[in-house]
Parts: C-alpha cells; structure tokens; sequence
C-alpha cells in the first residue's frame, strides 16, 4: 500500500527533523513537537497562555518556500508537507545565543534563590547552554527585592522579561495589575502606583515565573527543593477541587502548586487555596512554656479567639490546633487521652440516647471531612446514634434533598453552555478558580452569562445581562425566566431591575434553545446569608420544572460538603444521593438500622437546642465546625450551645464553641490523612496525605469507628480503603466508582459520579518548564504522572461502568417541591439585609495564615451611593446598623453595585473593635429577611 | 529640481515661508487633486497610484499600489499613517510634517477614498511638538473647507482623521508597534504572522499603513498621472525621493532628488546639494540609508539612487538618510554611538535583542575608552550573528521585529573596513581620534 497523503481530517503531516509526523491543524509547532517526543526548550511559552514568542529560546528552522528560515515554535504552526528542523547546527548556535544572552545580566544568585534546584533557566542552561559566559561587562542592578503586593516579591535583577506574569494577570485573572514598565534593558516588571497587585490569584504568577525573580512570602527561604517531598491532592479550602501538589519537609507544609487538570483548574490556584497550608502548620512549636514542660497552657484572653482553656501551644500562627482529647473539667479543659475522652464522649451521648430517645442527639458539620470520613460519621450518626438531624451545612447552604435531585452539570458542561444563569453570590469570593474558568469561557465566545445576584459581582461585567434582586425577590425573577410573567415584589425604590433587563435575559434563555433548556446550564448557590434559603431554592425549583432539559451546577462552597452530603450528611438522605424514604429498606439491608423519621436540619437544631423542652435537641457533637463562625445567627447559635446539654466536639483548629465542649476530641485536617473528596460537579479526586498528624490527632473516620466501638457497635470499617468499598457497593451514585481507579496514572483528574459514559480527559504528562517544581520534586520518589496512551485509557475507563443496580436498590431521588416563605413588605425606614462572602474572611483556614490574616478586611455597611446621600451619611463615615438582634459599628461604604434600598454585610468579618462577625451579630436566621436601620453616630 | 528637470512633486511648496499654512496651500493647487480623485472612482484613483510604481518611503521600500491591493475587505478597514520619525539623522518627515502639512492630509482623504476608508490615523512623533500643531491646524482647516467630515466635498464621501501624538520611543516607528501604541497599549511590535496590518492591523482590522512622504507623493499623482510618475527615476525606483543628508558634508539639509538618475557622488558633492565634504577632505565612509544600513565607502559614490541598485551592492536606502563621515571620523565612535541608539531604543521585547544591543554597546564602549581586547572583535561579530544569524545582507533575524538585526549592520560595517582601527584602539588603550 502506497503512504498515504495526508492523514485523517483535521491533522497535518509534516517533516520534523526527518521524520514524518502527524499533527492537529492549526496547532503549534512546539506542542505537535513535544507529542512526538521532541522537547523544544522554551521560556515564555505557557500552554495555558497566549504565546507572544519573547524569550526567543523555541527557535526551529521552518523551511519554507524563501528557505529556511529561524522561527519560535511557539508561533510557527504546523502546515501540511511543511519542514521542521530543531537540531541544526543553526539552531543549536541560536539556543546557545539565547542562553547566553539571558545570563548576562543575571545575577546567577542561585545559592540564595528559591528557584535553585527548579530552576528552568539552570535546568536549559544545563541542557542547551554554552559552557561559559564571555561576559566581562558589569550586569545592569535593580534594587532587589520589591514588594509587588503582601504576598508577592520581585527580583528584577532576575527577571528574564517573559511576560508569563503579566500575562497571567491580564489574561486569566483579567485584572492588569502589573505590567511591563521601561524598555530595552531596563524592561522591568512593575505596578501601577495607584492601583495595588491586590488580585486574589497572585501566587499563580509566582508559580509559572520561570526564574525566581517572584517569589511567595510565605515560601520564600523556607526550603530548597531537593530536601521537599511531594504528593498529588486536593485543595479542599473550597468546593472547586483544584489539584494541587503538596510539598513538605520535616513535616512541615511549605509550598502548594496547581496541577494541571483539564476539567477543573487548568493549573491555577487562587491565594487562599495556596498559602492557608499555613494554618495546618498552625501546631508548630516555635517558642513558648509548653514547649519545655509539656504543662498545659491557657491562652486565655490573649487568645484572639476567645477564652478557650483549652491545651493549645502558642505559635506563630494565631489560631493554632488542637493536638490532644480533653474533657471538661469544671470551668477548664483537662488533657485526657483518646480512650478516657471516647468513653466520656460515649457515656453523655449514650445517657442522652436513654433519657430522651437519639432525635435529642444532633451532628453538625462534615464539610470539611473525607469522603470516608463523612460516610463513617453519617454511619455513625445514622445507623448507630440513631438520629437523622444531621447536617452538613449550617444554615448557610441550600436544601440537600434539592440540592441532590438536580441533574448535575460539570464545569466544563457549564463553561461550554450556550447560557448559564447564575444565582447567588459572588463567584470570585467564593469559588475562586471556578471564576477563572467563567470568565474564560465568556471572552472565548462560547457562554453568555445571565446573572442573578444580590449586588453586582466580580462576574457582572463578563455577564450578558446582570439582574439586581433584592431580598426575597429571587423566586419572582426566575419566574420570569421562565417564561411565567409576573410582577416583581413591589418596593418604594422600584424594582432593582428593569423590565428590559428581564426581556433581555428571558430572550436569550428562549433563544439558547427554548422551554426545554437544554442548552442552558443553572449554576446556583446562596445569594445572601441574610435572607431565608427557601427564596434561593424555590428559584432553581422554578427553573428545573421550567426546563426539564436543563443541568444544574451547585455553587455550595464549603470545602467537602458535596461530598458530605453524596455521603448522606443532611436530614433526610442516605448516602449515594438516597432520600431517607428511598433508601430506607437498601440500608436496613447493609447497615442494621436508620432512623425513623426525617431529622432537623441546622437552624432547626439550634432552635431546638437553645428553647429545650421536651423533645428537644440535648446534645450536639460538632464535627470540624463551629456554629459560633459558621452559622448566619450568632446569637441563635450561642443559645443553643448554652442550652445543649452535652457538647462533643471534633476539631482540628481551636475556635469559640470549643469554651462548651464538654469532650475535645482533635482531628487530621488537610493534607494529613488520606481519602476522596467530592467537589461542585462531582467529581471524585484523590486527597494525599502528605504529614502525621500533629499530637494525638487522628483521622476523621478513626474517630467515628472507634466511638461506634465505644457505644457498642461495629461499624465495620477498619481503612480507608474498606470505607472506599464499602461506598462502591451500597452508596447508589457511587456505584462502580472503585477506589483503585484514583491510584492509576489517568485517575490523578478523578472522575465524576455518577459514573456515566463520561471519558476522562486524557492527563497531561507535567512539564517543567510550564509549572517549575513540580516536575524536579516529583522525580525524587513522588508517584510519576506520565501521560497515558489513549488506548490504555480508554480501557481503564470502560472497565469502571457501573454495572446495574443490585436487587432492591433504592431508585434515583426525586425532585422536592419548595415553597418559598412569605415576603414580609418592605418599609420606607429599613433596609433589607444582604450577606455575601469574601474570600479572605474570619475562617480558621485565613485567620490561622500569618500571610493571609492581614489581607481580612473589616466589615462596612454598604450601600447605594444614593442612599447613602438620602440618609445624610458620607461615605467612610461610622454608622450604627441595628437590626431586632443586635447593634453593630460600621464605616459606611457607597457601592453603586448595591441596589437601592439594600444594606450589604459581608459575612465573618470583623466590627472593628466589636463582633468578631458583624453580620452574624444582626442576622435572625429564622425569618425571611432582616430588615435593618442605618443612623449616623 | 536639481540635476535632472524632474519636477519638485513633494517639496514644490516649501520656498513659501507661510507654505504651511491652508490659504498658501489652496492658492498652489491645493485640493485640486482631491476634487479631482472625488471625481473618479476609487478603484480608478487605485489603479493611478499602481501605475506610479510608488515605493513606499518609510524604509522597506514596499510597492504602495500592492499594499493597497492587499487590504482585506472589511466593513471596518483604516489607514495609518506613520511620521514617527525618529530614526537619527532623519529629518525628511520632519520637514514635510512642518512645512506642508496640507499636502500630506491631502494624500491621506485621496488615499482614503480610493481605499474606501472613513477613518484615518497620522502618527507623528510626539517631540514634534511644531509638526503636532501645524498637522492639527491642517486637519481643523480641511474639516472647515469641507475636504474632511461628512459628505466630502458633496461626494458624498466622508472621513474622519485624528492627529495621534507619539510618546517618544523609536520602536513605535515600526508598524505594528504603531498600531499597539494607538490602541493605547504598550509600543511593542507584534509577532508575525499576521505579517501584513493589511490583513489585521488597528484594533484587529485590515490597515495599510503609509509613510507620511508616500502620501506626500499621492495628490502629484492624482493630478498628473500615474504615468508621469513612473516615467521619472529608472527600474522600479520611479519619481523622486527625499534625502537626509547630514554629517561632514558642506550644506547638510533634506534634498528632493530624482531616483537613480542621481549618484551618492552627486547628493555629496553637487553644489546644490552636499556641496562636497567639511573641509576638503576625504571621505571616509558614508551610511546610505539610516542607521540600520550597512555603510559604504568611496568606491561606491558612482552607486545611482535606486533601491534595487543599492541593494544589490549591499545596503538599503532605507528611511532616506545619508550621512557623510570623513577622514577624521573614528569609526569605533561612530558605530557605538549607532548601538548605543539601538540599545536604548530596543523595545526590549526579544532576548537577543534587549540583552545583546547593551553587550554590544558595552563592549564598543571598552574598546573606544581604552578598556578592548583583541578577542572582542571576535566577540563582537559573533554576538551579532546571534542577532542576526550570518551577519549578510539583506538580514536574517532571531527576533520579533528588524530593530533587532539592524543592530549589527553598523558594527560588522565598521570592523570590516576599519578593522585596524579597532587593533590600534586596542594597542593604544583609547582613541586615537582623541
Ligand atoms: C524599528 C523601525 C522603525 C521604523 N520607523 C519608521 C518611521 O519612523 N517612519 C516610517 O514611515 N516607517 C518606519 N518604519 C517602517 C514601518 O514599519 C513601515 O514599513 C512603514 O511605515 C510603511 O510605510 P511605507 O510603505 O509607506 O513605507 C520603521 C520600521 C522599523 C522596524
Ligand atoms: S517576573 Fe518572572 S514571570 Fe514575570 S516576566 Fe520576569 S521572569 Fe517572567
Ligand atoms: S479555588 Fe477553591 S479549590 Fe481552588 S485553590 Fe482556591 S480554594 Fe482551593
Ligand atoms: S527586535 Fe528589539 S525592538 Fe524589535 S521587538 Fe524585539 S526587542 Fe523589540
Ligand atoms: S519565544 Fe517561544 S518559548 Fe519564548
């Protein structure tokens, strides 16, 4: 048979160094290059950014029809019969060139650089370079270094001038912050004067610099990378699961890197994901008594916590962890051993369980666990407590049983969407990467967004129509978009969005593929803590009935807690996304018992606790979280916590609602046990562990066996990998997932549950030069992360199909009806309420990062410009904001991003010299809005 | 005209003092070519304008009739205009921009039409501060005489021009770093491909960008014929053309000359023109065509003023500069001082261009103050052959845009033809020149 021609459609065939080669049309000559197995050394090139062909390191010869000719193989593309030659002696005189031009004014510090030992520029100069410089002129001197922001340092004496930085900043973040200033030699990056490097994705830059002209606070001087041993994860400080290789030494956390995974993260990590490792080192002894007589400490008031009496040891984080088991002792915590603390957390559970019956008993919490860890504690709580008021959420989320019935969208189902309807709060502040890949997909062309949100977002400008609603009116919106005109709740200011905006936005729904929308992606989440969940599910309700074509893209951002409730962690569901009523006979079957009737969910715990009576919730056993911080209703919170009668806690760093623990019971957080989480989509990854716990901390699933074991009963678990099983087989959307699949190389991007006839995409080999660091660790014992044949892959995926439901398993949930509450009309002397978060809030994961705490902001009381005026107040002035709950005092802010006759609070910041959460301090979170007064002090 | 009974085309108004200004420009013909393109069809004003065989005059020479031939069409097309002159020892624009401001917008709405063009751009360089204002007051003029705005003319033609001041970097001559400059971006030039703004250009769509002097030449055309233009000059190089002529001639100034029909011998020495070298004495080297242009030496002074005829000998006409240097001129000095231009000038965007332009003016400098060792001149060509691989003519290049490769053409000129002159610097521990 003759060769053919030209290959298969869409590919090229081209002559690389004298072989034929196939590769993509319109693809660069340096990535078809690299497929082939020919690297081309390169310094500006980025795959996941635009090339611009600077550093002139890709030069190959393109033959062509005036001869050959030097060309970047990051801009030339591959042609059909075209010629590439890479290893000529003119391309190997223009590599040393390019090398040697690039030391001369380097300062060659390596002994001192971070990037030693990961450096692209000594790996190439290594490489491809000449042996020595001819160099004997004085190299041109900057001051070094310069801070770019609190986080981010610039040498510019090592600066190659690649512009990956900038790059990134214009074209990922989308937020130009720095730029290139000078020229010729004196090309430097640098930023504006006026206009701070505050973005929220800063670390990225510093992590694809190609030198170590930028280098990371928090990292810089802390290690060299030979001594940093590594494994692939999960960041889990949100829902948006982008993986991260976690680098220690000594058993200290030092650095995170993203990994490229092709349906998340693309390789970017916002800060907090990057640098809140800090507040897992949180144990680290540095100084301070304990250290030397292993006495217990109070940290008292000093603590800016609180008065925890607890037996945490002061470090240089302010938050610290909690190391040991204690038992309450009077008014003071006492060290207690894990058998002594289990036994005493079994016996009050158990007296409670007797006296009241195990609806008296509630867990709070899961977010922040394993997958295994939340199956064991729904097991736990379920089969063996006997209670169904579990929650994962605490009154801050969306109804489970809504939550788990939607058909679900993938991110990159959402980013390829001809329209996503937003609902909800701001993207960027609460699932950082998932903004990225927003935005991206909106400037590519291929999504326009319909947003629907409380005030306008990092996103409204990227949107193709941004609805403004106030309090309550979300439900009467998406109405409207779905095609049921009605009038929007009246208010004296008039609706916060026209009609035309809604004309708008209903047109470009209708045309996206009419009333089936089958083309339209719903990404929702919880518009405002401040106002009742019903008005926010009751929304996505309409929009599911409306278009039963649609998918649904969850927005919950609680690090796990979608894995928490594929885990059965809310009231009402069993794992595998089952409805207690459902499930009930399947888990009878495997597990004994479940409880008798649908549980409370979070506020209805509180509640419960903090009024007593008969019936009422007496114990509750918080696992990782504290209703004091988390929960919308602050003073809710802190009656229940004084009405409960027993308290178990299960926590990893310190906070306030460990002063009413009665039992302390400390747990592996990140990064130190292993497991699966579960992120937005459902996407299954694996979670490495990368430390040993600190003190007597263990991981979240010991704990729950060995309580089980203490209250008599087996749950039969003894690893992780039996609780990875014993998911597979009883958990219905976890059905064929078998655990293995993460350990194989195409396993590193997960998989998304339930499984389908879904491919994972192919996962790309790590280039150095792309993310130094990660490579040159990984080469040291870390797990290879080779590419895949597709062939090979393709057969490990269809080995994973799930195979039919066994006998009498549960059936799919069904969709819940939801209601939402009744609007209470607005009056002409309030304004209603909103919350919305930040990403640099209060948490543990901040407050315990000495390099992010100082980027937490104070909470104001923002409003329209125009309302501020029509209360006299001036912006920047302190105002008092007082609601039925409480008083707080607040620097007003105008924000013309807010609507009329709305008052916004972010969540869990801080009321200068007063609430440790302002908003928390005003929220009542058993109405259905908060309205509030502004006056002037 | 001197030398040759070729008519001043693009010079005709400068004796007038007051030649400047829109009342001297109407009373000489001004508009006339306008009225009468206005009466023309666009492609017909095109096919005049490639008849001319009008080379571009901002240094690569290219054909402005192809040029225009190449604009893609496009609902949204513009034309650019480029008087960023900032090339040392270019002043032709200058003068041009200053004296006859008029004349140029007067190509730039004829341009327009045959392109069919409704908004046009001039980019003069910002320290003209005199050009700005007197480019401004021509295009205020023209919008009250009714040659600019709507309905042109009542021809129903209509553009828009705006005068855009540069912000003092050399690099935003070229081209496509013109273009990043008027969108308001940083001036660095842009990758290729696209290599032709006639395909994407300003904001992404299809421009041609003109020389201030090509459109210059444009309403002449016009109004006389495509034809008569080409039947001035010889081989492709038609018409006429200005020369900066500066250094140690006798009258330095900007000459209009007619192509190939007049030598280097005549521009240096007629007495109309250079009017021989300072001083009677001998000529060393002289640079044909801008700082980026190889140098030639006496025995090319019988080369005629074509742009195929130089370039067959080795150099370029280029931006139309010639500068004259005689026996006393060191020629260490002179090609530092070109390198010193190009290393503060460089964009800074290539590797070997940022990095190699300040090695190279280091080591130039070295030698000149005494500090050269023999083995830089070695050094030094080979660093220029990292440039720009080969060091030949016409240039190959390892970087984005040709500032980088027009780095090293002054360097090899020199060490080629003076190279003892490097040894006795090297020898002597400085400049013999002193
Ligand atoms: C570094 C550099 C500087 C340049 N400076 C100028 C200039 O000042 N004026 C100019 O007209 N062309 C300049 N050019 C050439 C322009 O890129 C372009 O070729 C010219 O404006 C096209 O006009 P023309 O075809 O009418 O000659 C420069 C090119 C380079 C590479
Ligand atoms: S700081 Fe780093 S990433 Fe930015 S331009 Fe310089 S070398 Fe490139
Ligand atoms: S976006 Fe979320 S998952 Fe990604 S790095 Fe940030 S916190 Fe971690
Ligand atoms: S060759 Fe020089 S001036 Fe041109 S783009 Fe490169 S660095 Fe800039
Ligand atoms: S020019 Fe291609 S990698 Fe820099």
């Amino acid at each position: 048979m003759a060769e053919p021609q030209a290959g298969p459609p869409g590919t090229v065939t081209f002559t690389l160094d004298g072989r034929r080669v196939t590769g993509r049309e319109g693809e660069l000559v340096i990535s078809a290059a690299e497929r082939a197995g020919v690297y081309i050394p390169r310094f500006c090139y980025h795959p996941r950014l635009a090339p611009v062909g600077m550093c002139r390191m890709c030069l190959v010869e393109v033959v062509g029809p005036r001869g050959a000719t030097l060309q970047p193989a990051c801009i030339a593309t591959v042609e059909e019969g075209g010629e590439i030659v890479t290893d000529s002696p003119k391309v190997k005189k223009a590599q040393d060139g390019i090398l040697e031009f690039l030391l001369i004014n380097h300062p060659l510090d390596c002994p001192v650089c971070d990037k030693g030992g990961e450096c692209p520029l000594q790996d190439q100069t290594l490489a491809y370079g000449p042996g020595e410089s001819r160099f004997v002129e004085e190299k041109r001197h900057f001051a070094k270094p310069i801070a770019l922001s609190e986080l981010v340092l610039l040498d510019r004496e090592r600066c190659i001038q690649c512009g990956r930085c900038t790059r990134f900043a214009e074209e990922v973040a989308g937020e130009a912050q720095i730029d290139f200033a000078g020229r010729g030699e004196r090309l430097e990056v640098a930023m504006f004067p006026t206009r701070p490097f505050t973005s929220y994705f800063s670390g990225n830059t510093v992590q694809i610099c190609p030198v170590g002209a930028l280098t990371a606070t928090p990292y810089r001087f802390t290690a060299r990378p030979w001594d940093l041993d590594q494994v692939e994860s999960t960041c889990t400080t949100c829902a948006v699961g982008c993986r991260v290789a976690v680098q220690s030494s000594a058993n200290r956390l030092t650095r995170l890197l993203g990994l490229d995974s092709e349906p998340v993260n693309h390789s970017w990590l916002c800060d907090k994901g990057r640098f809140a490792y800090e507040a897992v080192n949180g144990d680290e002894v540095r100084a301070g008594p304990a250290a030397a007589d292993g006495r217990p400490v109070t940290l008292g008031s000093s603590h800016p916590r609180g008065a925890f009496a607890g037996e945490v040891i002061e470090t240089a984080s302010k938050v610290g962890r909690v190391t040991e088991p204690m038992v309450r002792a009077g008014d003071r915590h006492v060290r207690a051993g894990w058998s002594r603390a289990l036994a005493e957390a079994a016996r009050r559970l158990g007296e409670v369980r007797a006296a009241h019956g195990p609806e008296a008993i509630a867990v709070l919490g899961g977010g922040r666990l394993t997958n295994e860890g939340a199956y064991a504690w729904t097991k736990l709580a379920k089969a063996v407590l006997g209670t169904d008021s579990v929650d994962a959420q605490l009154g801050d989320g969306l109804p489970a049983e809504l939550v788990l019935a939607l058909p679900r969208a993938t991110i990159d189902e959402t980013c390829s969407a001809p329209v996503v309807v937003l609902i909800g709060g701001d993207v960027r502040e609460e699932l950082p990467v998932l903004f990225l890949r927003l935005r991206r997909a909106v400037l590519d062309g291929r999504t326009r967004i319909v947003e629907v949100s409380p005030r306008s977002t990092a996103l409204t400008q990227y949107a193709a129509v941004s609805l403004r609603v106030r309090p309550g009116d979300v439900p009467a919106v998406a109405r409207i978009l779905a095609g049921q005109p009605g009038p929007l709740p009246s208010h004296p200011a008039g609706p916060a969005c026209s009609p035309e905006q809604l004309a708008q936005a209903r047109a470009l729904v209708e045309a996206a593929g009419g009333e089936a929308g089958s083309s339209v992606v719903v990404a929702y989440g919880r518009s405002s803590l401040a106002e009742d969940p019903s008005f926010d599910a009751a929304a996505v309700s309409t929009l599911a009935v409306a278009w039963p074509g649609a998918r649904f893209l969850p927005l919950l951002r609680r690090g796990n807690v979608h894995g928490a409730l594929d885990m059965g962690m809310a009231p009402g569901i069993l794992p595998g996304r089952t409805s207690l009523e459902g499930g009930r006979a399947w888990f009878v079957e495997h597990w004994g018992s479940v409880p008798r009737a649908r549980g409370k969910a979070a506020t209805e715990v509180l509640q419960s606790a903090a009024e007593g009576g008969p019936g009422s919730v007496r114990a509750l056993v918080l696992v990782g979280c504290d209703p004091l911080q988390d929960f919308p209703d602050a003073a809710l919170a802190a009656r229940a916590l004084a009405g409960a009668e027993v308290v178990v806690a299960v926590a990893g760093h310190p906070s306030p609602a460990l002063d009413h623990a009665d039992v302390v019971l400390p747990v592996a957080v990140a990064h130190e046990r292993p497991g699966t989480t579960t992120n937005i989509e459902g996407r299954v990854t694996r979670l490495g562990q990368k430390l040993v716990p600190p003190g007597l901390a263990w991981p979240d699933w010991t704990i729950a066996t060995a309580l089980a074991d203490e209250l008599g009963y087996d749950l039969a678990i003894g690893s992780v990998t039996e609780i990875a099983e014993e998911i597979e087989r009883v958990a219905p959307a976890y059905r064929g997932f078998s655990p293995g699949y993460l350990d194989q190389v195409s396993g590193h991007d997960g998989l998304v549950v339930p499984l389908g006839t879904a491919d994972a995409p192919p996962v790309a080999p790590i280039d150095p030069m792309a993310t130094p660091g990660i490579g040159q660790v990984e080469q040291q014992g870390a797990p290879p992360r080779a590419g895949l044949t597709e062939t090979v892959e393709r057969e490990l995926l269809a080995a994973l199909h799930p195979e039919p439901a066994g006998e009498g398993a549960p059936a799919p949930m069904r969709r819940p009806a939801v209601e939402p509450v009744a609007l209470p009309p607005p009056d002409h002397y309030s304004l209603r309420l909103v919350s919305t978060r930040r990403l640099y809030d209060r948490s543990s994961a901040v407050v315990g990062s000495p390099s992010l705490e100082p980027l937490v902001p104070p909470a104001r009381a923002l409003a329209n410009p125009s309302e501020l005026a029509r209360l006299g107040v001036q912006d920047g002035e302190r105002v008092r904001v007082t609601s039925p709950r409480g008083q707080v005092v607040l620097e007003a802010g105008a924000d013309a991003g807010v609507p009329k006759g709305v008052l916004v609070v972010e969540f869990n910041l801080a009321e200068p010299a007063g609430a440790p959460n302002a908003a928390s301090a005003l929220i009542d979170a058993t109405v259905p809005v908060n309205d509030v007064r502004l006056e002037t002090l | 005209m001197p030398l040759t009974d070729a008519p001043r085309i693009v010079t005709a108004r400068l004796s007038y003092p007051d030649s400047y200004t829109i009342e001297r420009f109407l009373e000489t013909g001004g508009y006339q070519a306008l009225r009468k393109a206005l009466t023309m069809t666009p492609a017909e004003v095109a096919a005049e304008v490639d008849a001319a065989s009008l080379l571009g005059r901002g240094g690569a020479g290219f054909p402005a009739g192809r040029k225009w031939s190449m604009l893609k069409p496009d609902p949204v097309t513009y034309l650019v205009v480029n008087g960023d002159e900032s090339e040392p020892a270019t002043f032709k624009d200058h003068l041009l921009i200053e004296r006859d401001p008029n004349q140029i917008l007067e190509g730039v709405i004829i341009s327009a039409y045959a392109l069919q063009v409704t908004q046009a751009f001039i980019y003069v360089r910002g320290e003209f501060a005199l050009g700005l204002e007197r480019m401004e007051q021509a295009v205020n003029d023209a919008y009250h005489h009714g040659a600019l705005g709507r309905n042109i003319f009542s021809s129903g033609f209509s553009l828009d021009v705006v005068v855009h001041p540069g912000a003092g970097a050399y690099i935003c001559g070229d081209e496509t770093a013109l273009l990043e400059s008027l969108e308001g971006k940083r001036g660095f030039p842009r990758i290729k491909p696209p290599y032709y703004p006639a395909v994407i250009g300003l904001y992404g769509q299809p421009t041609v960008v003109n020389n201030v002097e090509t459109m210059a030449n444009i309403p002449w055309i016009v109004a006389n014929g495509g034809k008569a233009f080409a039947a001035l000059g010889g081989g492709r190089s038609c018409g006429t053309r200005m020369f900066a002529l500066s250094g140690h001639v006798n009258r330095p100034g900007a000459y209009e000359v007619e192509m190939v029909k007049v030598t280097f011998r005549d521009l240096i020495y007629d007495p109309q023109l250079g009017a021989g070298v300072r001083g009677g004495r001998d000529l060393l080297a002289f640079i044909p065509g801008g700082a980026s242009s190889p140098w030639f030496g006496p025995e090319h002074l019988d080369l005629p003023l074509g742009q195929d005829e130089v370039g067959q000998a080795g150099s370029m006409l280029g931006s139309g500069s010639v500068v004259v240097m005689d026996s006393t001129t060191c020629p260490v000095r002179a090609a530092w001082r070109i390198t010193r231009f190009f290393a503060r000038e460089s964009c800074g965007q290539c590797t070997p261009c940022r990095e190699g332009s300040g090695w190279l003016e280091r080591i130039l400098y070295r030698i000149e103050n005494g500090g050269g060792r023999e083995q830089d001149l070695d050094l030094l060509l080979d660093v220029c052959d990292n440039i720009s691989p080969g060091v030949h003519w016409p240039p190959e290049q390892t970087t984005i845009c040709p500032l980088g490769p027009s780095i090293p053409p002054s360097i090899a000129s020199s060490l080629g033809r003076f190279r003892d002159d490097f040894l006795v610097h090297i020898k002597d521990g400085g400049c013999p020149h002193g």
